[in-house]
C-alpha cells in the first residue's frame, strides 16, 4: 500500500476545520478544535506566536489554515495542561494568524522550535516549516543547519507579546519548507 | 519508548507544488525544493483525539446543521472505509474531518457565490474518530459538481474533502474523495495534478451496495492510507541527525 495522494485543502478549508470561524453557527458546540492550547497550569513563559503568509506577488494569503505542533517549556510534547497543538485560520483581510501558547523548550539536541503546517487553495501538498527563536542558540540544531544560508527565514522576530514569523510561499524571501 | 521511524514520503505520488493548469498554484508554489530530513522526536509525535468528546451528530451531515425534524436535501449516502498505514496496520482513535458542497454544488461560505442555492439544513462539515479496527463512517448527501474560476470552463468533480491525523505529525494529510464514474475527474486539473492514474484511482470511492440501506441510502467505500514505518528504530537522542 502507498500513502493516499494529497489534494489541496481548497478555498473552503475553514468550513471543515474551523467551522465556527467560517460562520457555521453552533457547529461542534461552537468550539473550533485547536483554538485553545493552554488547558491547565503549566510552568513556563506564555507568549503569542503570530505570523502572516504571503504569496509570490506579496499579497496576503487570506484563506489558509495553519497548524502548529510544539513542545512545552520542559521540552516534552502534550504534557497535562498543554495540548502542544494549535490550529488557526489566516485572517480574511490581512493573512495574519495568532496562537496563544507557551514558549517551547529544547527538544533533545534540537533548539526550541515550532513545527508549522500550511494548507490552502493552490497548495497541493501541505507545506511544512519551522519557527526558531532569535534569543536562543540555534547553532547546534541539525535542522536549522540544513537550511543553510536561508535559515534566517525560519527565525521569528520578537514582539511585545511574543514572536512573529512572516512566511513567504515564493519570491526573494521564500521561506524554507521541509520534506519530513 | 522507541518505535520505528515514519517512512519517507514519496513526493512523486503527490501533486507538484507548481501545476500551471491549476492557476492558484502559480503564486503559491515555492520555487525551492523541500529540504529533506528524517522525522525527529517532533514529527514522530502528534496530537491525539481518541478521547476528544464528539457530539452525537458530528458524523451525520444530513442532520448536524438541520432544524429539528428537518434534513439536508440531496442523495443520501454513507461514506465509510478503513484508515491504515502503508504497512496495512489499521489506525484506531484517529480524527477524520470532512467538508463539502451541498447537493447543488454550493458551499456555505461567504466567498462562494455560485448560482445554486444554499440548503438551510446543510452546513457541510462533519467529523469522526476511527474505531479500534481503523474503520470510520459518516452520513451525508452526495455533493454536486460546481464551476470554479480557473481561467476557463472549469468544473470540479463531485468531491468530499478529508483531513486526517495519524500517530505522528509527519503523517498529517489533507486530500479529497471522488465518486466512481464521475466524468469530470478526467478534466479536473486539481485531480490531474497527481502524477499517475493509479495514484488518482486511490482517491475514487466505490459504490458499496453491501453497506447500502434499502429505501434509505447508498454507501460509498473510501479507504485512506497514511505513511508507514521504516524497518529501523527511532532513537530520541540522535533526533535531527
Amino acid at each position: 500500500m502507498t500513502e493516499s495522494s494529497s489534494q489541496t485543502a481548497g478555498p473552503y478549508v475553514h468550513i471543515g476545520c474551523v467551522p465556527s470561524f467560517a460562520g457555521l453557527r453552533g457547529m461542534y458546540g461552537g468550539q473550533d478544535l485547536g483554538a485553545a492550547m493552554i488547558t491547565g497550569e503549566v510552568a513556563g513563559q506564555k507568549m503569542v506566536f503570530s505570523g502572516a503568509g504571503y504569496d509570490g506577488a506579496g499579497a496576503p494569503v487570506t484563506d489558509a489554515l495553519i497548524e502548529i505542533w510544539q513542545a512545552a517549556p520542559d521540552g516534552t510534547y502534550a504534557p497535562d495542561g498543554f495540548t502542544s497543538w494549535g490550529r488557526q485560520p489566516t485572517d480574511a483581510d490581512t493573512g495574519h494568524f495568532r496562537f496563544e501558547t507557551l514558549k517551547p523548550g529544547a527538544v533533545g539536541q534540537q533548539a526550541p522550535h515550532i513545527l508549522i503546517w500550511i494548507v490552502a487553495r493552490g497548495i497541493g501538498l501541505g507545506l511544512t516549516t519551522r519557527a526558531y527563536f532569535p534569543d536562543e542558540d540555534n547553532s547546534g540544531d541539525a535542522i536549522f543547519a540544513l537550511a543553510g544560508d536561508r535559515a534566517q527565514t525560519l527565525v521569528a522576530a520578537a514582539t511585545q507579546e511574543g514572536y512573529h514569523l512572516d512566511i513567504h510561499l515564493q519570491g526573494q524571501q521564500e521561506t524554507v519548507f521541509f520534506d519530513v | 519508548m522507541d518505535k520505528p521511524l515514519i517512512k519517507r514520503r514519496d513526493l512523486t505520488a503527490h501533486p507538484p507544488p507548481l501545476y500551471p493548469e491549476y492557476r492558484s498554484s502559480l503564486l503559491r508554489a515555492p520555487a525551492h525544493a523541500r529540504l529533506h530530513y528524517a522525522p525527529t522526536e517532533t514529527e514522530m509525535a502528534g496530537p491525539t483525539f481518541g478521547h476528544t468528546p464528539l457530539g452525537a451528530q458530528d458524523d451525520d451531515l444530513i442532520v448536524n446543521y438541520a432544524a429539528a425534524g428537518e434534513a439536508a436535501l440531496g442523495p443520501r449516502i454513507l461514506v465509510h472505509g478503513v484508515l491504515r498505514d502503508e504497512d496495512g496496520r489499521p489506525l484506531p482513535g484517529k480524527l477524520i474531518e470532512v467538508w463539502q458542497a451541498n447537493a447543488g454544488g454550493r458551499y456555505r461560505h461567504k466567498k462562494d457565490g455560485y448560482l445554486a442555492p444554499l440548503d438551510p439544513n446543510f452546513g457541510g462539515c462533519g467529523r469522526c474518530i476511527t474505531g479500534a479496527d481503523g474503520t470510520y463512517a459518516f452520513r451525508t448527501v452526495q455533493p454536486g459538481p460546481y464551476p470554479w474560476p480557473n481561467g476557463g470552463n472549469d468544473w470540479r468533480p463531485a468531491h468530499i474533502h478529508f483531513s486526517v491525523f495519524g500517530d505522528g505529525f509527519a503523517q498529517r494529510l489533507i486530500t479529497q474523495m471522488y465518486f466512481e464514474g464521475d466524468p469530470h475527474i478526467a478534466f479536473c486539473p486539481i485531480v490531474q495534478s497527481i502524477p499517475g492514474a493509479a495514484a488518482i484511482d486511490t482517491l475514487v470511492a466505490r459504490l458499496d451496495m453491501e453497506r447500502s440501506v434499502p429505501m434509505d441510502l447508498r454507501a460509498y467505500r473510501f479507504d485512506i492510507t497514511l505513511r508507514g514505518r521504516e524497518a529501523t528504530y527511532f532513537e530520541n537522542q540522535t533526533a535531527g541527525t
